[in-house]
């Protein structure tokens, strides 16, 4: 295998590993808080159309990031004063949010088909991306970079912070943490936030970099396989890593032995791996540590406290 | 003329066991004309999806600027296959429509269903290969392999390392065809040349379409050409620095260095025409395979870039095929196996073609 | 209050939903009128909106049924396949037989094909505490990628031109219209039935009452005997059986046959039916109703006005977004209402707290 080869690879690996993580990352945090959103893949949507819509008008890739995801977080705020205000039920809130956004990103997408942005590519001069190696290392959009950083950012956050621990607690036992007196509301709240910010900057990393252009349903379900990818990670931000990487290398591999010609499995089996890998790791975990598992105890319930 | 005869015997032969579409007994026609025809269009995927669904928009939008205010047109998008189709269809029909287009494959069955109900609206339904004994309803699909077959020739006469890759949705017969013709067109230019396809299973999934162009650039393809819906492919080969051609509608504007040309879907010619026999009231059924020559399958303007003497070839290629001496399917004809499976000067006929599952030499599939 | 909570939920809809509109430069109020006035005065769309309210209204109460003992499956759509994929294996084995015998055959397969997926969760939730949110979600995506493999190899059509669906069902394979002339096919009295049979269930019998018990106070269930791992099964099964039998109804009915597009977000819809209904199998009727209303309205609204199909997943993302914020009007009078213990004995208002029970149930009260 040629090293241009491999770079290559070892690129497209990152590129389609990038959006899962920071989509999965925000969604981890959210969960960790105890929360359960379902509306990953919509505000990926609104993110992506939100992004493009700024990118193209304003003629700065950046700036439509940036809009990503304050766009995404609002949405992510109507599911917040939903589930966490009025106390509604998360499953069916999280699954009217991504109703929402496929509607909306495809109403406010209608005038931006067709066209072409500025994407947010490499952001290091061109001599530091002369040779495949140099490449490997600078020649990815700015949004890999920061992928990492974030992994690296939100595991601090959990294991080694204050504001972390009180968010754990939170999602463990909201009523304890509620009885120490913690704010579990404010907490859940930023947390959703800023899930929604993540899968925002996810969204917009499709219509700004992958395949920088906007149609409908420009995601395809990757939301749902971010939302797998947090419990296959078992709510690791590290294995989160791990997996949106492994997804990116299943994918690539994949193509790349179609590429060369081979066809070893049914493209189905192939497809589904992914969410029967999700299921297997669920029941190891759950199989391992019953009762202990990583998985927020409190996740997917509503808490109201009465003072 | 055309297809016809062909296309006929196919669907005597059909799946269901129903009669072959009847051609033009008297009561098929309506006799007098019409001021006005209401066209309703139903579609599989949202008008904005600037592929498959977007080029029959655009035809649906020509033809109410060819007929003026004598046609009235509405749609329904992203309508699901099966009974979702079914009761747009009939809800089009109730509705006083005077002709139904039905634009996907999937939407054959309930056209089918719908136009027994109705006589007396007239259904359109495309890609097809049986109305079901009703002479209210007619099929037509478009020639794109001929469109293929000029791709194929600019692809082998461009591509350094011979090797072009395919980015392909399912292995029906359409796309089948697709590729052969793409192949059997660049053979002729480049004997050793050889296709690479890649199946994403999705007519839309822009991520995976360009990872799969990646991965094909990546194992020594300097060509892509595509059989999904978005311009994904193209993106990533202008990234690289490879040619690609458009699918469905001219896709210049993702990536003017790398789109040589494109296969534009150009359905207006045909949409016209059949409501103007409405007005004219010399609508009946058909069942019509057209190409170039009717301007159903169109090249978009070739790239700047493209050298002199391959412009040259591909116009030949669109000149001879609308004159009807050039047929990409024309033997000899190898399989993958090496075996000849279509002897010198045979063509493949129309109806093999339609059902097609194997594949020529030099594809990889 | 009950019924107060969906009634000021579609109204804030109609009324936002028209602003919104109009904002976005489209016929705001001619939306509303074409969506959710005019189909019905047109006697044609009802048979539509029954033909289309028929699964939803099917797949929500099974769905309704696990909610309120607090079951999160959210698995329908996969279980709505595999009901219909089981039932069609049954067809593709019998096409050259006859007999009236073949279509029951067919309907109880899909309602054990159901329940078959959706004993994966209820077996991983029972012995080893798995999340059925997440399992449950999971499965969807593997039985959608289970049909497209059978689809495109084994269960192709010969006949069919290569193309990924299998042969046309036979006529003893076809399920008969109850009204002759029109589209109203069995799976629309079916649907009523099973609804108005979970409704006596759930209301009038010893195992609905467990089963609320377990939402409400699962310690209490215990107690009495009643476990939570039967609760988990008996919501799993009502579910995934559910689900599969209108798998199976859908198959055998409007499809005619099996085709990759067969899954069309049905289970995913069932779960916004299912609480726009209340939780409440009469609730869920009407409920279907309403949804089906969306679907059919929005695409005359697609002809008459010209309102893009986003729109439709709009208005029934509103709808819910607002039957959820008006939500706590109901919980708060319920809550109060909770402390006279009176009222879980008499039968007319044991279905009023049932109703609430699946939300106060996972609503932690914190006393701080």
């Amino acid at each position: 295998m040629s090293l241009d080869l491999l770079v290559a690879i070892l690129m497209t690996i990152a590129g389609a590993a990038t959006p899962l993580l920071i989509a999965g990352l925000g969604e981890l945090v959210v969960e960790k808080s105890g929360v359960l959103n379902l509306g990953v893949e919509g505000m990926m949507l609104i993110g992506a159309v939100t992004g493009f819509a700024v990118a193209t008008t304003t003629g700065f890739p950046v700036l439509g990031a940036f809009a990503a995801m304050v766009a995404a977080a609002l949405a992510s705020a109507i599911f917040a004063v939903l589930v966490l205000t009025l106390m509604a039920n998360q499953v069916a809130t999280g699954l009217a949010l991504t109703i929402f956004g496929t509607g909306v990103s495809a109403l406010i997408g209608a005038p931006f088909v067709g066209i072409t942005t500025p994407t947010l590519g490499t952001i290091f001069p061109d001599w530091l991306t002369s040779t495949p190696l140099l490449r490997l290392v600078f020649g990815h959009s700015p949004l890999v970079y920061l992928g990492l950083l974030l992994t690296l950012g939100v595991w601090w956050f959990l294991n080694r912070s204050r504001a972390g621990l009180i968010l754990r607690a939170v999602g463990e036992s909201d009523t304890a943490a509620h009885a120490i007196g913690y704010p579990v509301l404010k907490v859940r709240y930023l947390a959703i936030l800023f899930g929604g910010a993540m899968a925002g900057l996810a969204g917009s990393y499709y219509s700004l970099v992958l395949t920088p252009m906007w149609a409908e349903r420009l995601t395809a379900g990757r939301g749902w396989i971010a939302i797998a990818l947090v419990v296959f990670a078992s709510w690791r931000p590290g294995r989160m890593l791990a997996g949106a990487y492994l997804f990116g290398l299943v994918i690539t591999m994949e193509l790349q032995a179609k590429a060369a010609g081979f066809n070893m499995f049914a493209p189905e089996f192939l497809a589904a791996l992914p969410y029967i890998a999700t299921i297997a790791v669920l029941a190891i975990i759950s199989a391992a540590k019953r009762g202990s598992a990583n998985a927020p105890a409190c996740l997917g319930k509503s808490f109201r406290a009465t003072a | 003329m055309f297809a016809l005869s062909r296309r006929k015997l196919l669907a005597a032969g059909a799946a269901f066991g129903l009669a072959a579409t009847s051609i033009a007994p008297a009561f098929a026609q309506d006799g007098e004309g019409k001021d006005k025809v209401k066209a309703a269009f139903v579609y599989v995927g949202p008008v904005g999806d600037f592929g498959w669904t977007y080029a029959h928009d655009q035809a649906r939008k020509c033809l109410e600027k060819n007929l003026g205010d004598k046609v009235e047109t509405s749609y329904v998008e992203n309508v699901a296959e099966g009974p979702d189709a079914e009761r747009v269809i009939r809800q089009l029909a109730q509705d006083g429509n005077d002709i139904v287009f039905t634009t996907s494959f999937g939407f054959m069955n309930p056209t089918i269903k719908v136009a027994k109900q109705f006589p007396n609206v007239k259904f359109e339904h495309a890609t097809g290969y049986t109305t079901g004994g009703n002479d209210n309803m007619g099929l037509y699909n478009s020639k794109f392999y001929q469109g293929r077959a000029v791709l194929g020739t600019i692809a082998a006469m461009m591509s350094k390392t011979g090797k072009a890759g395919y980015v392909a949705s399912f292995p029906i017969p359409e796309v089948v065809m697709g590729i052969n013709a793409f192949e059997l067109a660049a053979k002729k230019v480049n004997p050793d040349f050889k296709t690479q396809v890649v199946w994403v299973n999705s007519w839309y999934d822009p991520a995976k379409e360009a990872d799969a162009t990646k991965a094909l650039l990546s194992q020594g393809a300097d060509v892509i050409t595509q059989h999904t819906d978005s311009p994904a492919p193209l993106q990533a080969a202008e990234e690289a620095g490879a040619i690609a051609f458009g699918q469905a509608w001219n896709m210049e504007s993702f990536a003017p260095n790398a789109h040589m040309t494109a296969i534009v879907d150009q359905w207006c010619p045909y949409y016209t025409k059949r409501v103007q026999a409405l007005l004219d009231g010399t609508w009946k059924a058909d069942n019509v395979w057209l190409g170039m020559a009717e301007g159903e399958v169109e090249m978009a303007p070739f790239n700047d870039k493209m050298p002199a003497d391959v412009k040259a070839a591909a116009q030949k290629i669109v000149d001879e095929t609308k004159a009807g001496t050039y047929e990409v399917f024309t033997g000899p004809i190898k399989d993958q196996s090496g075996e000849v499976k279509i002897p010198e000067g045979e063509k493949i006929p129309d109806e093999d073609l339609l059902k097609m599952d194997w594949y020529v030499e030099g594809v990889q599939s | 209050m009950m019924l107060a909570a969906p009634v000021i939920a579609v109204a804030l809809t109609l009324v936002v939903g028209a602003v919104l509109f109009t904002l976005l430069g489209h016929d705001g109020l001619g939306a509303i009128l074409e969506i959710f006035v005019k189909p019905l005065f047109n006697p044609y769309r009802w048979q539509d909106l029954l033909v289309k309210a028929a699964p939803l209204a099917m797949i929500a109460t099974g769905l309704a049924i696990g909610f309120r003992a607090n079951v999160w499956n959210i698995g329908a759509e996969g279980q709505y396949i595999l009901g219909g994929l089981a039932g069609t294996g049954i067809a593709l084995a019998t096409l050259d037989m006859s007999g009236g015998w073949i279509l029951p055959l067919m309907l109880l397969a899909g309602i054990v094909g159901g329940m078959a997926w959706a004993a994966i969760p209820a077996v991983l939730k029972t012995t080893l505490g798995v999340n059925e949110i997440l399992s449950s979600l999971m499965l969807n995506y593997v039985a959608i990628q289970l049909l497209y493999y059978l689809m495109r190899g084994p269960w192709k059509d010969p006949m069919g031109f290569n193309f990924p669906q299998t042969a046309m069902f036979t006529a003893d394979q076809t399920l008969p219209m109850v009204v002759p002339g029109t589209l109203i096919h069995l799976g629309v009295p079916l649907a009523v039935a099973v609804a108005l049979t979970a409704f006596f269930v759930m209301t009038r019998t010893i195992t609905g009452f467990q089963m609320r018990v377990v939402g409400l106070a699962p310690k209490a269930a215990a107690f009495g005997g009643f476990g939570a791992a039967s609760t988990v099964w008996i919501a799993l099964m009502a579910g995934g059986g559910l689900a599969g039998f209108a798998g199976i109804l859908e198959a055998s009915g409007p499809f005619g046959q099996m085709v990759p597009q067969f899954p069309t977000g049905y289970g995913y819809t069932a779960i916004i039916v299912a609480f726009l209904g209340r939780l409440n199998p009469l609730g869920i009727l009407l409920a279907a109703m309403v949804l089906a209303l969306t679907y059919v309205g929005g695409e005359s609204a697609q002809t008459t006005i010209g309102l893009p199909s986003a729109a439709t997943g709009v208005f029934q993302a509103m709808m819910l977004f607002f039957l959820l914020a008006t939500d706590i009007l109901v919980r708060y009078r319920v809550v109060s209402g909770r402390a006279a213990p009176k009222t879980a004995r008499a039968p007319g208002k044991a279905e009023a707290e049932a109703k609430s029970g699946a939300k106060t149930g996972e609503t932690k009260v914190v006393t701080a």
